[in-house]
Formats: C-alpha cells, sequence, structure tokens
C-alpha cells in the first residue's frame, strides 16, 4: 500500500515541475532497522517515482563502511540530499509528516542550486571558518 | 528546519541534520528535547524554537565565537 496519499503525490509532481538539476537521494539503512527503515525506504522510492530528475542510492548502515564514513552518518535510517556537491544536508529518522515537507524543500533547493537566503545572510555566513554541526531536533506533527 | 539547511548549502563549515526525535530517544535526551524545534550547536550550545532568519543566524554566530556568550 502506498504510503504517499494520490492527492499528495499529484501535489509533490506539480511542485517538482520547478526542479532544475537532478537530486540524488543517499539512504542508509540497516537490516535490523525493520520497522522505520522499511517505511523511510518506500516513501523514499515514492518520492523518486514523481519526477525523473530525482534518484536513490541505498547503502547497508553495516556493511557499506566507506559510504558512511564518506558521508558522516552515524545512525539510521539516514538520507543525505546532494547534487554533484554534498552540502552536508541530512535527514535521520523516517522523513514523515514535517520533515516530509522539510525534504521536500531541501530538494528543491538543491536541485536549483540556491538557498534561497538573503544577501545579508550569504554575507554573514562567508565568516564562518570553523566546522558548525546544526542538529534540529523535529516530531512529525 | 529549512533554515539549518539554507545554512549548509550556502557554507561549506556547515552541516545540518535534521533529526527525528521520536526514533532516536536517546540522542533527544542526551540533548534534553521536550520541545521541539531544538537546535543543538556543535553538541553544545542549544536554540528553542523557530525563530526568523537573521535571528537564528545571530544565535549561530554568536555560539561559535570564541568569546562570545554560550546560550544555554
Amino acid at each position: 500500500m502506498p504510503l504517499i496519499r494520490d492527492e499528495d503525490i499529484a501535489e509533490i509532481r506539480e511542485r517538482f515541475k520547478q526542479l532544475v538539476n537532478p537530486v540524488k537521494l543517499v539512504h542508509f539503512t540497516q537490516e535490523l532497522d525493520l520497522e522505520h527503515g522499511r517505511v523511510a525506504r518506500q516513501l523514499l522510492e515514492e518520492l523518486v517515482g514523481t519526477s525523473d530528475k530525482i534518484s536513490v542510492e541505498v547503502f547497508n548502515f553495516l556493511i557499506d563502511k566507506e559510504k558512511v564514513a564518506e558521508y558522516g552518518v552515524d545512525k539510521v535510517p539516514a538520507t543525505v540530499v546532494r547534487n554533484g556537491k554534498d552540502y552536508g544536508i541530512r535527514f535521520y529518522g523516517v522523513p514523515a509528516g514535517y520533515e516530509f515537507s522539510n525534504l521536500l524543500d531541501a530538494i528543491l533547493s538543491v536541485s536549483a542550486g540556491d538557498s534561497g537566503l538573503g544577501e545579508a545572510s550569504k554575507e554573514k555566513l562567508k565568516a564562518i571558518t570553523q566546522p558548525v554541526h546544526l542538529e534540529v531536533f523535529v516530531t512529525p506533527t | 528546519m529549512r533554515l539549518a539547511h539554507q545554512f549548509a548549502m550556502e557554507s561549506d563549515y556547515i552541516r545540518a541534520d535534521c533529526v527525528e526525535a521520536t526514533e532516536f530517544p536517546e540522542l533527544a535526551g542526551k540533548y534534553s528535547v521536550y520541545a521541539v524545534p531544538r537546535t543543538v550547536i556543535n553538541e553544545s550550545a542549544f536554540i528553542e524554537g523557530s525563530m526568523p532568519e537573521d535571528f537564528f543566524l545571530e544565535s549561530i554566530l554568536k555560539t561559535i565565537e570564541p568569546t562570545g556568550e554560550v546560550e544555554k
């Protein structure tokens, strides 16, 4: 049974008409994480079906150690949203509810290669020269 | 949440994780996440709730300044 309702699929297809460049979703899962892992993966597969500009690549958290290290993923399910460049955008957990809408936003921004931030913010961000790790905790509702 | 990812896009030094709190209760507990959104900066400082772009960025900048006050 599909996770995304037909009417939502139609709306997503409409939004994704704005996609510019290809976006890759790099997903990490593990066999033991059956409940969340399976749901997350199905959700991404359904999302990928809405536009030919989106693709998904799936890795096993326990086996694909090289990729886990490359993306710095430390828990699963994990989803990286990237184009030719990895911007450091990660989603941990099933991207449903609130997180799902953030995922759509991230896909659109990454596809456009434009953060959409104001000029003032862009200038201030240039001054950052040390690693900053932001973890935003959310719930589905 | 969107802002954190936008900042990550703009700066090579920033990485931003959107973490589903209920699926990672241990991590949420470690950072005392009782209400969302709660943003953790470099595992040590916190921002409560949502805020406008400029305020959110200022809060982050203040946190990472060596002499800046760290928000509790």
